[in-house]
This record gives C-alpha cells, structure tokens and sequence, in this order.
C-alpha cells in the first residue's frame, strides 16, 4: 500500500476492480505513512493498512526495518531527482544520447535507483510537444519523481489528456501553436515514461543546479515548459 | 518457456484488434479497432492478464508501442492534423494492416 517503487504493476494488478491508489497520502491525514502511533483517528484504508502491515511481520513475511527502509527510499523519490537528470541532459549531450536510450541507466549515472521496469525519456523538439497519461490507472515513475500530482490521478484528466490535450494544455497555461505536433503517451502497461523539455533560451549563462531549479514536476510530464 | 520474439518491426503497419477479454486488460477501448505504425520495440514481458491473477512466471510477451493519429482515434477531434498517441499494446492485441486499411 505505501510501496509504489517496486513496480506499480504487480500492485496494480492485484486489484484489477480499483486502480486508483488508495493510499495514505491521498486521505489528506498526514504527509507520512500511518504508523501505529499516529495521533489522528485511523481512516478505513489506514487501518486496513496496518493490519496488513502487523500480519506481514508476524508471518515472517517481511520486517518492521525493511517496511520502514522501504518507507524511506519512497520518501527520497522527488521531482527534484528529474529535474536534476533534465539539466545534465541539457549540458551533457552524451549523456543525454545515454538517457534516450536507456533512462534508468542514465539515472543510476546519478546515483538516482529507479525500480520499475523500464524509464522511457520522451525528448520534446521544436516540432512535437509531449504529454503523459495513464488512462487505465496512475502509473507514474514514482521511485524517480515521488507520489503524482493529484490531477494527474484523476478520471478527468486521464480521459481528457487522450481526448482533448490541446484544451487541457490550454488549462494548465501552455498554448502549443498548431504547427507543433501535441504527441500523447498513454502509459497504459509496463514502461514509465518522464518528458526531456527543451531548455530555455537566455539560460546559457546557467550553471547545472540553477538549471535542475527551472524543472518543476509538471514540466516532467509535460503540463508546463521550464522557467515559468 | 520460451519468450516469444518479436514478430512486428519499427514502422510496420498494424490494427490493435478487440480480443473482447475480460478481466485484467491494458489494451484501452478507445484504440481498439484502430490501424497504428509500430513506433518502438519495447521487449518481452510478462502478461498482465495472467500475473494480475497470481499466476506469475509465464512466457513472457512482445510489448510495443504503437502511434495512432489523434484524428483517426477520434472523428471530431479539434487539435492539429498531425497530432499523435502513442501508447503501449501487447503483441497478441495487434494484427498486420495493409497499407490501405483505416481505423474503424
């Protein structure tokens, strides 16, 4: 339940009737997993999750350590870790080449472990302008980027970004002109995908970490440019 | 078991089919029935249809993605002519489609 890094398919897949995650951060409780002790009152999903968690260890399953190690390594996944690979990207040709074509190993370059199966990098051109959705559910690279943003999880925005983009585009603030193709990636089964932005003109000036800020988490799924 | 290799290439013509499979599926309906360009060879995986139900270490399956034109997916579609989705179809939702074949 609060273990989204692994692969979130397996999870996923196991409640083929209720794809939206259910998870802690989403009840609006907390901004850390449940723990025994919490102060607050136990919701349904937050008590169901620390039964789960109490059999899981009784059983000889798993261990409080690794649930909590695992808690942790969740916790250290930021859009920042994207951020950070757009803008070696935008200074490093060669290791932009890498990151196209293999983005987990690209990341591993920055120590950055990303555990679902595959990290596509879809680069944006002058020519296209790129959007990721999961229309089936909310597949994300979260052991990269952290939990999605609210909207990117709802049935809204994951009809109306296959259906529509331009308008909701529109609706985030970004006009892309007709003559640039609006290209859709529905991440409907095992790869994850990040968006490589194009850099910002008048940033040449701009050292690696001043570039890494420009990124904002939208801007990695392809809802914003960078710099705005 | 052996995996099954790849039997489509980048660039070849195909129709995602409508297997009309229930249960843990990831081909969406609004593709289904329609004629794509094979955009990426992604490798093999395992199917979700069956490790969805606990059924895990199968043969593992050709996964592709496929670029279907916005205009094709939907009639009455409002952006650009040349505006594009790509999304990821397991090898066994895919047929070949001649040159001339259009979505339904």
């Amino acid at each position: 339940m609060t273990d989204h890094t692994e692969h979130d398919h397996p999870h996923d897949h196991a409640h083929p009737h209720d794809h939206d995650h259910t998870h802690p951060h989403q009840h609006g409780r907390s901004p850390h997993p449940t723990r025994e002790d919490d102060d607050v009152a136990l919701g349904y999903h937050e008590a169901k999750f620390l039964a789960l968690k109490s059999m899981l260890i009784e059983q000889g399953l798993l261990t409080a350590d690794e649930i909590r190690r695992r808690q942790e390594a969740n916790e250290r996944a930021t859009p920042h870790q994207g951020a950070r690979m757009v803008a070696k990207a935008w200074v490093d040709p060669a290791f932009k080449g890498r990151m196209l074509e293999d983005g987990k190993a690209a990341a591993r370059e920055l120590g950055i472990e990303v555990t679902e199966a595959e990290l596509m990098v879809i680069e944006n051109t002058p020519d296209c302008h790129n959007l990721i959705v999961c229309t089936l559910c909310s597949c994300y690279p979260r052991s990269l980027l952290g939990e999605p943003p609210s909207w990117y999880v709802s049935k809204a925005y994951r009809s109306r970004a296959v259906r529509e983009p331009r308008k909701v585009l529109r609706e985030f603030g970004l006009d892309i002109p007709q003559s640039v193709e609006v290209r859709v990636h529905d991440s409907n089964a095992d790869l994850r995908y990040i968006v490589l932005p194009l850099r910002p003109a008048g940033t040449e000036g701009l050292s690696e970490a001043e570039l890494a800020a420009l990124v904002s988490r939208d801007c990695l799924v392809g809802a914003a440019l960078p710099g705005r | 078991m052996a995996d099954a290799s790849p039997s489509f290439a980048l660039g070849d013509r195909v129709r995602i089919v409508d297997l009309g499979k229930a249960g843990h599926v990831r081909t969406p309906f609004y593709a289904r029935e329609k004629v794509g360009v094979v955009d990426h060879v992604c490798g093999a995986f395992e199917n979700p249809e069956e490790r969805a139900y606990g059924r895990e270490g199968g043969r593992r399956v050709p996964l592709y993605r496929v670029r279907l034109m916005q205009r094709d997916l939907w009639p009455d579609y409002e952006g650009a002519p040349n505006d594009s989705l790509v999304l990821e179809i397991y090898h066994h939702w895919l047929r070949p489609a001649r040159e001339q074949e259009a979505s339904r």
